[in-house]
């Protein structure tokens, strides 16, 4: 398929420039939006600009783009503070207050335009999809270069958006963490808020007629909450939701032209492509992300499971010399005893057998010396746990054995130490067993 | 006394919500270099109180100055300490971040946070006993941690006058126990510190000055004067149902016009 593709340097090299440089741009500001939990103003606002569009053609009647973008943002930003107007008087949550205010004006927008149509071609669909396809052809001079419109105007908006977020850092970060410590330290939280929000807007009309409303939506919002997935320090936040959004306009754009084709069709549009794969990378970080991923912790829970499984083992196989009791279990009876399936259980024995904590014989396991003195220290916080449930917390001796089952897999030698100091160091638990001394290694 | 010297002077204050007022006619000056509780029912208007205070939320009527000038020329002066839950604490950032946060006012706007900045910020982690934690993100911190390090940015701002929205809520006693003894730190140093506070019985040992609080002021002075049964029964027996019914009865009034 990679022959059937016909890549021109010209077009799709503008074409992906175009889209990262949007991508950027939003996904820088897009962090603080996610931090501040409204990650829904960024959509709000890149609709909501449509009226202001509308308007400033009216005014003006002519597409420069000058008066249409100062339209276009002045709209942007009284979208934010009419929600937060509405929010305030009329009692009601910011997503209510936020859902009339943009919905509004979108409308009012589309009415607009509807009228505005029949003298110039301000095409609805356009605004929603965008035409990255198209930009290449509109190329202004800069410095004797030929550049795209689009390409220009969003690298200085990118440009300007990682200059407000590097010079105003710390700013950002008090007054999205705590709103009221950064106004009563003097650092404005309304004001920080507002000027986010123009560079939201300003960022919004910029990628309006290329990339449209869509993908810079999915732009505020993924790559910032993927990002946030990945990491728990803000600056590689940042920077992840930078790599994110960058490689998405890259990858969406190579997909938009080749996957269509595994089925038989033409390329697709490179816009939604890019929110697409976006939405991809966001799903393998909820995923696969080292701390907070749905898989990771599956393995994690998974690996605790065995790990209290082996405890289990020794524990009985410990508990069993003890009594001298001279008959040995093999695997498939140790997977009854345990309720436990036979794959977890050998793979538990062979990892024991591995740390040479157990032995094979010809009738069963036995515990070696190794295994002996870990089995001893779990005995024997289950033992001094006992003591301490039945002493000090004063639950009845036949009701303690489980709590202490369950504790003893994770009291290390020093808790031992701390409870044996509590209970008066005993010599036998409340059930009359002696309770083994600490092994010293 | 001259009026510089009074860290906290509250006149006439009112603050309403809604037309329903939250705190009504509060008035009360507060002696230099002692430790205040601030205590009354739920509802009682104690957090409005210290919001009003610092301006973040606006008042009806009524005049507060700290040290004898409104607080936005002395702000400099005030440390606030906000409640635990306020804050988001899944935001990516680390103890010493936090900490470091009271020193942004010093540091000034754009200029980045400099290495003796987070020495001084380890150095008030230290002083509440969990600087081994510094770089710990904020989420992985039991309660009373994340209440330390509250109070350890309120350390780092080296404010005169210190606000505290309920330090002592929900924390273990290790760390009620280190925040008292900061508390009595800070005014052995002539700083003085507003608490809110919710548990009556430890009032009389942490406390040498008591406002006590249900919308308007029932009585404030030193503890053993005021923190007596009487008031508290005025404190505590049930908030002011005639002026809630009147309030009620503007607010129905102005409907139907």
């Amino acid at each position: 398929m990679w022959v059937a593709l016909r890549w021109d340097w010209n077009l799709d090299g503008w074409i992906i420039t175009v889209g990262v440089l949007s991508a950027v741009a939003a996904a820088l500001l897009g962090n603080f939006l996610v931090l501040r939990r409204m990650s829904l103003l960024g959509d709000a606002i890149s609709h909501a600009v449509l009226p202001g569009l509308a308007a400033a053609f009216m005014i003006t009647s002519s597409r420069n783009s000058l008066p249409m973008f100062l339209g276009a943002v002045i709209v942007g930003v009284l979208t934010a503070f009419f929600t937060e107007w509405i929010r305030s008087v009329g009692d009601v949550d910011e997503g209510a207050s936020m859902g009339v205010v943009f919905t509004s004006l979108f409308a009012l927008g589309l009415v607009m335009i509807v009228q505005a149509a029949d003298h110039v071609d301000l095409d609805p669909s356009c605004v929603l999809y965008g035409a990255i396809e198209m930009t290449p052809l509109d190329k202004i001079s800069v410095a004797g270069f030929a550049v795209p419109r689009a390409a220009l105007s969003l690298g200085i908006v990118a440009l300007a958006n990682l200059a407000f977020v590097t010079l105003f850092m710390k700013e950002l970060k008090l007054s999205s963490f705590d709103p009221a410590l950064a106004t009563t330290t003097g650092f404005n939280a309304t004001l920080m808020h507002y000027l986010l929000m123009i560079l939201v807007a300003v960022t919004a009309v910029a990628s309006f007629e290329s990339v449209g409303n869509i993908l810079v939506v999915a732009m505020f919002v993924v790559p910032p909450a993927a990002a946030y997935m990945l990491t728990d320090r803000l600056t590689t936040m940042i920077l992840i939701s930078v790599i994110i959004a960058a490689s998405s306009a890259v990858l969406g754009h190579i997909a938009a032209l080749t996957v269509p084709g595994w089925f038989g069709y033409r390329s697709t549009t490179t816009a939604g492509m890019m929110a697409v794969v976006a939405g991809l990378i966001l799903l393998f970080a909820v995923a696969f992300a080292p701390r907070h991923g749905i898989v990771v912790k599956r393995v994690r829970h998974h690996l605790l499971g065995l790990s209290i499984l082996a405890d289990d083992v020794v524990a009985l196989l410990y508990r069993m010399d003890e009594r001298g009791e001279s008959l040995r279990l093999n695997a498939n009876q140790l997977a009854t005893v345990f309720l436990v399936d036979r794959f977890s259980i050998r793979a538990v024995l062979r990892w024991l057998r591995l740390r040479d904590q157990i032995e094979r014989s010809s009738d069963g396991y036995n515990l070696t010396n190794e295994g002996r003195t870990r089995a001893q220290g779990l005995i024997r916080s289950h033992r001094l746990w006992e003591q301490y449930l039945v002493t000090l917390a004063g639950i009845d001796a036949d009701r303690i054995h489980d709590k202490a089952e369950s504790l003893e897999h994770f009291t290390d030698a020093e808790l031992r130490s701390r409870l044996d100091q509590e209970t008066n160091a005993p010599t036998v638990d409340p059930h009359g067993r002696p309770i083994p001394n600490e092994e010293r290694s | 006394m001259s009026k510089e010297s009074i860290p906290l002077s509250v006149y006439d204050l009112t603050v309403a919500y809604h037309r329903k007022p939250v705190i009504w006619d509060v008035q009360f000056n507060i002696p230099p270099g002692s430790l205040v509780g601030i205590v009354g029912p739920n509802g009682a208007g104690k957090s409005t109180l210290l919001k009003a205070v610092m301006d973040l939320i606006p008042s009806a009527s009524g005049r507060v100055e700290i040290f004898g000038h409104p607080y936005r020329d002395v702000r400099h002066r005030v440390g606030y300490v906000p409640q635990r839950e306020s804050v988001d604490w899944d935001f990516p950032i680390n103890a010493l971040d936090v900490v470091a946060m009271g020193l942004y006012s010093k540091i000034g706007w754009c200029l980045p946070v400099r290495k003796k900045h987070r020495q001084a910020a380890l150095e008030a982690l230290r002083r509440v006993g969990i600087a081994d934690l510094a770089y710990r993100q904020i989420s992985q911190l039991s309660g009373g941690q994340q209440q330390r390090t509250f109070l350890a940015r309120a350390l780092v701002q080296d404010a005169e006058l210190y606000l505290m929205d309920e330090p002592f809520a929900a924390v273990d006693a290790a760390t009620e126990q280190a925040i008292v003894e900061i508390l009595q730190d800070m005014k052995s140093r002539g700083r003085t510190s507003v608490v809110i506070h919710h548990d009556l019985q430890t009032v009389p040992d942490y406390f040498d000055y008591v406002v006590m609080l249900n919308m308007r002021v029932v009585a404030h002075g030193p503890v053993e004067e005021v923190f007596t049964n009487d008031n508290l029964q005025k404190t505590y027996g049930g908030r002011l149902t005639l002026l809630d019914e009147v309030s009620e009865a503007m607010r129905r009034q102005e409907r139907t016009l």
